[in-house]
């Protein structure tokens, strides 16, 4: 099961894909937090990672991220080492860590930092701002926003440069139906643009409504990776379909 | 009981006439202080950030002992200073005994223990925050720094100005390095001392009002700079 390659495949061109991992492991403090996994994940579009509360999602993105080094197997992102791959990547947190600055200040710090002319900043700032609907809020401290609104130009700030992946980990935790509605259209909208998404999230409705292609993760182990119609249909791991039931896996 | 009513009233009276010998020794506390905090500041902030952000043999170790030194009894300092500019120190060819500048030296080796260890806490927190969003957006430790100083700014602020609060207050370095001369090297905290030892007590309380004044108003500076900031910027 540890060294199969599990596949999804579609045709799509993308600079960083395939993405594929070969036996991954990451283990801290003596403790195995992802088990031999082994994917390649060829299409764009989103991709969810699925599965209860410890299954090891925020760590596997953070692997995929570079954030974490794996202790173990191998990841790359098409040709690139996933250091490299950052660059062309972007990744919003489950509690997104705004700057103490305005929401423009915000979006300026990553132009800033990227070395983007000053005078395509404000074109920029403009263009993120309505993307994530946060039109009028630019001089506004960005931490005394909703929830929501928080998340989106958390997404918004990390797309400004339009990043080949951008990396989701749960991102509508904690909130409220309506503003779970306002990111995930901005998720579907930054999908469209071209933007590979890889997601977290243990919530299967919202996978039902996002995902293209599904990976289902428990106790650090990788149990299914297919198509969301496929998964949603007729999952083949025992432990997937019991979780699609509703039942507490874990 | 009369003779104290007596010396606050003279004491007022020589701060609302602005007299002249009052003046003079709050602006030489004034300028002494401000002087230290300022260098201190300028080698306190980038330590503490570098403290607070690079791993190094004995990093464990150089907080603990800038914590400690937050404490540094100010005669020890004093005493320091003293034998290191004093005619047989090894500076003591540059003449600096018993002027300002050995009190601004003595002054600025007091407080860069309290900046910076306020200092690479505030960092510390702020990196602890910040850390995968900034490595994330691939920054470069500059812009790491960068954007944390700039984000702990108002924080930072309280730092420096509870550097201003002890520099201000302090007395027992100055009075050993700079000799409590009059016209030249007498401050508030010196004077105040000297001035009670003689019975001159209007002198004395006027330019304590002054010193609690400008303890209270740095502190309540710092208390509002840094409401303000976090009611603005979260």
């Amino acid at each position: 099961m540890a060294d199969e390659v599990k596949t999804v495949d579609t045709t799509d061109e993308h600079p960083l894909l395939p993405l594929v991992a070969r036996r991954l492991q990451f283990a801290i403090d003596g403790r195995q937090i992802i088990r031999d996994v082994s994917f390649r994940i060829e299409s764009s579009g989103r991709t969810v990672i699925l599965g209860p509360n410890g299954a090891g999602k925020s760590v596997m993105l953070r692997l995929l991220h570079g954030l974490l080094r794996p202790t173990g197997g191998e990841l790359h992102w098409g040709e690139l080492s996933v250091a490299r791959a950052r660059g062309q990547q972007a990744m919003v947190s489950q509690q997104p860590v705004l700057l103490r600055r305005t929401v423009t200040g915000n979006l300026r710090h990553v132009l800033n930092v990227k070395g983007i002319a000053k005078e395509r900043h404000q074109a920029m700032v403009e263009a993120a701002l309505q993307q994530a609907g946060l039109d009028g809020l630019g001089p506004r401290a960005a931490r005394t926003l909703s929830g929501g609104q928080q998340q989106r130009l958390a997404i918004a700030r990390a797309c400004v440069l339009r990043p080949e992946v951008l990396l989701l980990d749960e991102p509508t935790a904690n909130l409220d139906p309506a503003a779970v509605r306002g990111v995930e259209e901005m998720v579907r909208a930054v999908a469209a643009a071209g933007t590979k998404i890889l997601m977290t999230t243990h919530d299967i409705a919202q996978a039902r409504r996002l995902a293209d292609d599904v990976m289902f993760l428990n106790q650090g182990r990788l149990l299914e990776h297919a198509s969301a119609q496929a998964f949603f249909e007729s999952p083949q791991d025992p432990l997937a379909a019991r979780f699609l039931a509703g039942e507490l896996v874990g | 009981m009369n003779e104290f009513s007596s010396a606050v009233g003279s004491a007022l009276s020589m701060i609302a006439t602005l007299d002249a010998d009052l003046v003079e020794i709050v602006l030489l506390s004034l300028q002494v202080s401000l002087a230290a905090v300022a260098i201190a500041s300028v080698v306190a902030l980038p330590l503490g950030a570098l403290i607070a952000l690079q791993q190094f043999p004995g990093r464990r170790a150089v907080i603990i002992l800038l914590n400690a030194l937050m404490g540094l009894p100010p005669v020890v300092v004093g005493l320091m200073v003293y034998l290191l500019l004093s005619r047989a120190g090894p500076l003591g060819s540059m003449g600096l005994l018993f002027t300002p500048t050995a009190m601004v030296i003595a002054q600025s080796i007091i407080v860069l223990p309290i900046i910076a260890a306020l200092a690479r806490q505030t960092i510390a927190d702020l990196h602890e925050e910040y850390d995968e969003y900034l490595r994330s957006l691939g920054c470069t430790p500059l812009q790491s720094v960068a954007t944390l100083l700039r984000d702990g700014r108002f924080r930072l602020l309280t730092a420096v100005m509870a550097g201003f609060g002890r520099a201000i207050a302090e007395v027992g370095a100055v009075i050993i390095v700079g000799g409590n001369i009059q016209h030249s090297t007498r401050v508030m905290t010196t004077t105040i001392a000297l001035e009670t030892s003689k019975g001159n007590l209007a002198l004395a309380l006027g330019l304590g009002l002054v010193l609690v004044t400008l303890a209270l108003g740095v502190n309540a500076t710092a208390l509002l700079v840094s409401d303000a900031a976090r009611r603005r910027y979260g």
